[in-house]
């Protein structure tokens, strides 16, 4: 493989006694889309804007192919940016906020005009062109942001947020637009977002930040049918976590004693586990069967309905199994209607081994 | 309801009653700078423009005027430059000693006039700057940039910080974006802050007349007139220092008011209403 686009190499950074980025080890090929996600204070935000050029690593580096780019100033980079604020410059027109890259870089006025307008058309908003930029709308003034962003056509583009003021109904078609734009651009997209729903619908690869480590990073699949640890698997998605010891450790069966029960779960056959050692079992909500009567097939336990959440055609259900664990199984809703009733009454959960992820560090 | 519309009439009253206080002693000499009599009395003696044509017919009061002018416009322009990169460092640095710094930024205008002025004669003499027109430049640049930076701070204080950070963003060095960005946006701030440092600085007379030597400006004029003799070109003068530098003030405000609003709301978060 040919040395990435973006590489961040033990990147670090230190606001006295506070760690925000610590030994960020990340590589970003040319042309994937990358986010980056994780809870507020996570550090994801402070690496975007080491990669900009607005905050100087404490340590580490960062290539931009090849390149060392901790002593550039961030003028004298191309990484431009997105931001959450939009940052547009409100004295300005929209086609004049457009060009602002282009000015900066000493393209004539005429150039400048040519291709700020291209932009424009291609984003669907031309017509504004002589609007201040406070008299658009919200995914207006979004679409200025990127054009303004993408007029030097930079190889990288840095997206901070972009969406987070944004009603739900237009994140869910700037998410569509912006992913339909990258792969029409063939440029790398990083994106920073503290949604998941955001960061799964967009992203060839997820990086999970917390703590200003790195936890995680693959494709969004991966790290949702696989978490790496215990922070993703609570992080992502909707898991449940059993801790326990191993019981009985036979090639790719594991047998692991809980709070709750022994349960079977298929390991992956990277590093053999030792009998008693600590582990925790993820279970993913929506790989968790539920039924009236017995079940005989895979990990079996009983457990009684104590609640009932309900999210369009998917009910969640808690599960009271005892031993002050409470699971969430993630149902359709047709499948409940079979169920009748169910508040209050005791089910059969189920769920197969190879739905299991174990993890070793619990 | 009927008592409620009382309570504001009788509020309003207030209000007008209070403010013919404040400017009662100005509208007075404004009505008997139109006098004909020389002396004030009433009943009026007549409508006259006699005192104006005296007034600016006196060539110490056209050299006061001239003399004025200059020492406005240009301390108001050194003040506002030197206000404007006091509020920047406050804007965009932190640093230790930061409010104390603010503090002695502001000091001026707080001490009184006369122990400035004297203060400033005393220093300016010792380094051979005293008695001339540029003397009371000096002084009343430093008594102005205060009130020049106070504006642009507030100007400052509602730009969105990310603005300056993605003119970088976008290949403007720090030059380029101060430039292009932060000085377009404080604008507004800039103009009214030059305006109210030329109106402070039009009728300013306690410092004047301690550093200005024969090169007096026009209020130090109106004094020495009516140190000599009581005449009505006293108030002629003063109508006209009083309009001039009201003009000024207003001139400041309207310019902060114009442009302010629509601006700040520019950049804030809200939500999209999905024209788009």
């Amino acid at each position: 493989m040919a040395e990435p686009l973006l590489v961040l190499e033990r990147l670090e950074k230190r606001y006295g006694g506070l760690v925000a980025v610590q030994s960020l080890d990340l590589a970003i090929a040319a042309g994937e889309f990358i986010a980056i996600m994780g809870p507020s204070g996570c550090g994801k935000t402070t690496t975007l804007r080491m990669i900009a050029g607005l905050e100087r690593p404490s340590g580490g580096e960062i290539r931009l192919r090849g390149r060392r780019l901790n002593e550039i100033a961030p003028w004298q980079r191309d990484t431009p940016m997105v931001w959450q604020s939009l940052a547009l410059f409100p004295f300005l027109s929209v086609v004049k906020n457009v060009e602002f890259g282009l000015k900066m870089r000493g393209i004539v006025a005429g150039e400048r005009r040519r291709r700020a307008m291209k932009w424009l058309e291609r984003l669907g908003i031309a017509h504004y062109r002589d609007r201040p930029v406070d008299k658009l709308s919200g995914g207006e003034r979004q679409r200025v942001a990127l054009a303004r962003a993408l007029v030097t056509e930079p190889e990288i583009l840095l997206l901070d947020e972009p969406l987070a003021a944004l009603d739900a109904n237009l994140v869910v078609r700037m998410q569509a637009e912006l992913k339909q734009l990258q792969q029409q651009l063939g440029i790398t997209f990083c994106h920073v977002t503290h949604s998941q729903s955001e960061a799964f619908a967009m992203a060839d690869r997820v990086v999970i930040m917390s703590e200003g480590r790195l936890q995680q990073a693959g494709p969004p699949r991966e790290v949702y049918r696989a978490p790496a640890n215990r922070f993703v698997a609570e992080f992502v998605g909707a898991n449940n976590i059993l801790d326990g010891t191993v019981a009985e450790a036979t090639g790719e069966r594991v047998r692991v004693d809980t709070g709750i029960g022994a349960f079977d779960v298929r390991a992956a056959p990277t590093r053999p586990l030792a009998k008693g050692a600590k582990v925790a079992l993820v279970i993913s909500a929506d790989q968790v069967n539920v039924a009236a009567g017995p079940a005989a097939e895979g990990n079996v336990v009983t457990g009684t309905v104590i609640g009932e959440e309900f999210v369009g055609a998917f009910v969640t259900l808690h599960v009271d199994l005892g031993g002050g664990t409470v699971f969430r199984v993630q149902l359709q809703q047709h499948a409940l209607d079979k169920l009748g009733s169910v508040q209050g009454k005791s089910l059969t959960v189920t769920w197969k081994p190879e739905h299991a992820v174990l993890l070793s560090n619990a | 309801m009927m008592s409620g519309r009382l309570v504001t009439l009788a509020l309003r009253t207030y209000l007008a009653l209070a403010l013919l206080l404040v400017f009662a002693p100005i509208i007075t000499s404004f009505i008997y700078s139109f006098d004909a009599d020389k002396y004030a009395a009433f009943p009026w003696g007549g409508f006259s423009t006699r005192w104006y044509g005296e007034a600016l017919a006196d060539p110490d009061v056209a050299k006061g005027f001239h003399n004025t002018i200059i020492v406005a416009v240009t301390s108001a322009l050194i003040a506002t430059a030197i206000g404007f990169a006091t509020a920047y460092t406050d804007y965009r640095y932190r640093f230790f000693g930061k409010n104390a710094y603010l503090a002695l930024a502001l000091l001026p205008p707080t001490i009184p006039a006369i122990i400035l002025g004297l203060a400033m004669l005393v220093f300016l003499s010792r380094v051979g700057l005293s008695g001339a027109l540029h003397s009371i430049i000096i002084c009343h640049v430093v008594y102005s940039i205060p009130f020049a930076m106070a504006l642009i701070r507030l100007r400052l204080g509602q730009m969105d910080r990310d603005l300056e950070a993605a003119a970088w963003n976008l290949g403007a060095s720090e030059w380029h974006a101060l430039r292009e960005v932060v000085l377009p946006f404080t604008l507004p701030a800039i103009l009214a802050a030059l305006f109210l440092a030329m109106a402070v600085s039009f009728d300013e007379y306690a410092i004047a007349w301690f550093v200005s030597g024969f090169s007096e400006t026009l209020p130090v004029r109106i004094l020495m007139l009516l140190q000599r003799e009581v005449s009505p070109k006293v108030n002629a003068i003063g109508s006209l220092v009083f309009i001039v530098s009201m003009t000024l003030v207003l001139v400041a405000q309207v310019m902060l008011v114009m442009r302010a609003p629509s601006q700040a709301a520019a950049n804030g978060p809200r939500q999209g209403a999905g024209r788009g």
